[in-house]
């Protein structure tokens, strides 16, 4: 071995893995650069700041588009990178929300020590169902997610003395972000404070991608047929970034409870777990930035059709889910990586 | 009834008895009984839907036996999943490539050193802190021949060098016992020579079963072989008595006819 | 003698199980043939149903009359899709294939919406369909007893052709082995398509007969999909007679539950489904 350690590399050059090979760098080296930051990216994340002086009307769209997009990402965790499809994940976001709105009710306003609390409620309801989630493939895991995520949704239904039922939660309050900002109606505190969280979650997720574990998950959706022959469990890694995702979604679902002061049922329906889902696959699975520009996409494009009945925003979804089947697989962030590598190879 | 499920020195490395599988009325393996000893190198031929593959997934596990039992290095295994019977020593290869098409050959075959390493549920630390499992990685990876395309996705690498990484990731799991699977199935002349000249380099600590149609390989590396027929050990031998079997000459003149 | 209460809402259960059946095997045998999650299939029912309600309405047809046309428009809209789309599919990932085809029921629903509205579309069923008449102390519907009889009907012709004519033993032989099917020379791909175009048939036949029993709006698209893919999933992919009994256990407890324990809501064959899902994995009468 010769290797030159520490030698930088452009950004085209790491997006066409075939010219490594003629580079004299060590493996180890080599694989650290493929987690490297960016210039893009520090752009990208540069650039979520801008909302609050290019769109200080918009602000509180803003804060839920940063909502779904860590929902988003919680479920590449697990779609994305260990191929487990779920039709039943807004169970977990649900029951972070319902958590953090209970816990300003029965403990504290303190927005922190609520997401928490979501988190290791989602977590621990993750767990559970991961044991049953893990044993299963393809439509049977499908069928089961959506029956989990459909009972879910009957059990807070009819628990109203809890949750309140159909009315939803009352009396949600929650105390001012680290006792200096309010959430208001202007939502500069809510996209603050939702970013933030997205923020953190994302650095979170990126260890985890760049991680052996990642590599494992990559390994389970790449072939799950090879992992038992490598010595890998399976079952045991899934159930684990299962329970991750779970904590991961159930926080994204407090901070929509805290920012709003409001949780009602539909955070555990079936609309909000196939929305996330068109969302993160339109935006490109599997690339932890997919979620985040399928989230911002969507919801500013219903945003702006929010006049029409629901029927014709579903029509444009149906089209869009064809094309994105037939002609983009890897969503928008995978066209655009096909378009510059052609680019960087002329 | 076993005895024999607490390991002892043995010079049996794997051994099967009385190993059955049906499904349905149809016979895929008809009480099989294996021994091979420390440092074989054994063929496994016979015509085409004799079972070969078959007895594969059963000794590895991916095939549930109706009746029978497996045996590595003196341990019963017949219960144990396919990870755990890996983790023990045994490993194999697919005749068609299973491998990791979206990872390049150094990702793959690190994700296989972090699994024996019991590292690969690691999720805080990027793995480039693990240096001594990327090196192994590496070692195995030059060991065959693969070292200068390592960055290239594997699914870029051409069909030889793919049946390599196949070799590859199984050695990664240092195995006991390694079951190949057709190693050079599929692979133009001019490349299959790498692969052979791998496998002859193999240590001698390491015992070997290769599921073979070429029979100048066969007589070239095995010292022992055992035909194969509908499910069945039709014979087993020296090279020397197996070319001499007339009945094995029929079976193969047959298949032949009709393939 | 007076039969017990429980009885009638056994009945009852039994005639919705029926038209659940007629809704669901077409999606559980080719499920089971090719592996192709078609979550647009109760879109083809709804089709079926529209068909029936312009064919009464505009055309003034008899009700009859119109059955065999729901069959066919739906059969033949389904050849057409097959032929586009899902032809393209087969070899690809579930999400895909999920994705697809939900997308595909969700431009249905919109524009059955844009043609009918969104409100329910009511039929002209001749008076002696609605009567009901009493037997033994139970209230029996006529119309109930019709799916029954139809249900039935179409089970012995669907068994029949299975089990005794040359397609229906193409149609064994690939679900149980594909590619050793190929190898004895069967035409798989033709076998699938015309299997799958007699099952998007049946589902628009039930799409039709549906209407009087539970209504007809643009999201019975979605509605009835997750009833007809609790059906598939208990009774095992490609088994007619999984479908069967998954359909009437399934039109049994929701009638039972709804009657019995009204509290306990659409939870109960949630749990049903789950439950069944975990002891046997491949459904009731699935392989593997």
């Amino acid at each position: 071995m010769t290797p030159k350690s520490g030698i930088r590399f452009s950004d085209k050059v790491m997006r066409t893995q075939n010219a490594m090979s003629d580079m004299p760098v060590s493996p180890r080296a080599y694989l650290q650069s493929l987690s490297r930051w960016r210039p893009i990216e520090i752009i990208f994340w540069l650039a979520t700041l801008l909302p609050f002086w290019l769109f200080p009307n918009y602000l509180s769209l803003a804060s839920q588009i940063a909502v779904a997009a860590l929902f988003a990402l919680s479920l590449d965790l697990i779609l994305g990178y260990a191929g487990v499809v779920s039709l039943g994940h807004a169970a977990f976001f649900g029951v972070g929300a319902y958590t953090a709105g209970l816990f300003t009710k029965f403990v504290w306003g303190e927005v922190f020590t609520g997401l928490i609390a979501a988190a290791i409620m989602a977590a621990l309801v993750g767990y559970a169902s991961s044991f049953i989630i893990a044993r299963f493939r393809h439509l049977t895991l499908i069928m089961i997610t959506l029956g989990l995520g459909l009972i879910l949704h009957e059990v807070a239904n009819s628990a109203s003395w809890l949750t309140g039922g159909s009315d939803g939660l009352q009396g949600v309050s929650v105390w001012k972000v680290a006792g200096l900002f309010r959430f208001d109606l202007y939502g500069t505190t809510a996209y603050g404070y939702a970013l933030g969280v997205l923020f953190v979650m994302f650095l979170m997720a990126r260890r985890l991608v760049n991680s052996p574990f990642g590599l494992a998950l990559r390994g389970i959706r790449e072939n799950f047929v090879r992992m038992p022959a490598i010595g890998a469990d399976s079952r045991a890694h899934i159930r684990k970034i299962y329970t991750i995702s779970a904590a991961m979604a159930g926080i994204a679902g407090a901070v929509i409870a805290q920012t709003t002061q409001t949780v009602s049922l539909e955070t555990l329906s079936f609309e909000r777990s196939a929305d996330v889902l068109v969302m993160l696959v339109f935006g490109g699975a599997g690339r932890l930035y997919g979620g985040i520009v399928g989230a911002a996409i969507f919801l500013v494009a219903r945003d702006q059709f929010s006049g029409i009945a629901p029927q014709y925003w579903y029509f444009w979804i149906g089209i869009l889910l064809v094309v994105v089947v037939m002609f983009l697989p890897n969503g928008i962030l995978g066209g655009l990586s096909k378009i510059t590598a052609r680019w960087s190879r002329k | 009834m076993s005895d024999l499920s607490a390991p002892v020195k043995t010079t049996i490395a794997l051994q099967t008895r009385g190993l059955s599988k049906a499904f349905g009325s149809l016979v895929v393996a008809r009480d099989i009984a294996l021994n091979l000893p420390v440092g074989a190198r054994y063929a496994l031929i016979g015509p085409n839907g004799a079972g070969k593959t078959t007895l594969i997934n059963l000794m590895t596990g991916m095939l549930t036996p109706n009746q029978g039992q497996i045996f590595l290095g003196g341990a019963d295994i017949t219960a144990l999943p396919p990870q755990a019977r890996v983790k023990r020593g045994l490993a194999r290869t697919f005749q068609i490539n299973t491998l990791f098409a979206g990872l390049n050959a150094l990702e793959a075959v690190t994700l296989a050193v972090c699994e024996r390493r019991g590292i690969a549920d690691h999720f805080w630390q990027n793995i480039a802190v693990h240096k001594e499992a990327i090196e192994e990685a590496y070692e195995i990876l030059v060991k065959l021949r693969l070292g200068d395309a390592c960055y290239q996705p594997t699914r870029e690498l051409p069909y030889g060098r793919q049946r390599l990484l196949e070799i590859a990731l199984a050695l990664a799991t240092k195995p006991k016992v390694l079951l190949l699977d057709e190693p050079a199935a599929g692979v133009p002349q001019e490349e299959s020579g790498d692969i052979f000249e791998v496998v002859a380099s193999l240590s001698n600590d390491l015992t070997l079963l290769f599921i073979e149609h070429d029979m100048h390989v066969v007589f070239r590396f095995a010292t022992h072989i055992i035909v194969l027929v509908s499910g069945s050990v039709f014979a087993e031998g020296s090279p020397a008595e197996i070319a001499a079997d007339t009945g094995v000459q029929e079976v193969y003149l047959g298949a032949r006819k009709h393939g | 003698m007076m039969l017990p209460p429980v009885l009638g809402v056994l009945f009852d259960g039994i005639a919705y199980g029926m038209l659940l059946f007629l809704l669901s095997v077409g999606l559980s045998v080719t499920l089971g043939l090719m592996n192709f999650v078609n979550l647009a299939h109760c879109a083809f029912a709804m089709l079926g149903g529209y068909v029936t309600v312009i064919l009464m309405k505009d055309l003034h047809w008899n009700f009859f009359a119109t059955l065999p046309l729901a069959f066919f428009a739906a059969a033949l809209v389904s050849v057409v899709i097959e032929r586009i789309l899902y032809r393209r599919l087969y070899r690809a990932s579930d999400l895909d294939q999920v994705l697809l085809t939900i997308g595909l029921a969700f431009i249905s629903v919109a524009v059955a919406a844009w043609f009918f509205g969104t409100t329910q579309q009511p039929i002209d069923m001749p008076s002696y369909m609605r009567g009901s008449f009493v037997v033994m102390g139970l209230n029996i519907a006529v119309y109930r007893l019709f799916l029954v009889a139809v249900g039935i009907a179409v089970t012995i012709l669907l068994i029949m052709t299975v089990e005794h004519t040359r397609f229906g033993a193409q149609v064994r032989a690939a679900v149980d082995n594909q590619r050793m099917a190929r190898g004895l020379g069967i035409d798989v791909d033709r076998t699938f398509a015309i299997t799958f175009a007699l099952g998007s048939g049946l589902a628009g036949l039930g799409g039709a007969l549906a209407i009087e029993i539970v209504g007809l709006d643009p999201q019975f698209a979605f509605t009835y999909l997750v009833y007809v893919l609790i059906i598939v999933s208990v009774g095992g992919l490609g088994s007619i007679t999984g479908s069967f009994a998954a359909a009437c256990l399934i039109g049994i407890s929701d009638i039972a539950g709804k009657y019995y324990v009204p509290q306990l809501g659409a939870f109960l064959i949630y749990l049903v489904m789950v439950a069944v899902l975990m002891w046997r994995p491949a459904g009731l009468f699935g392989r593997r």
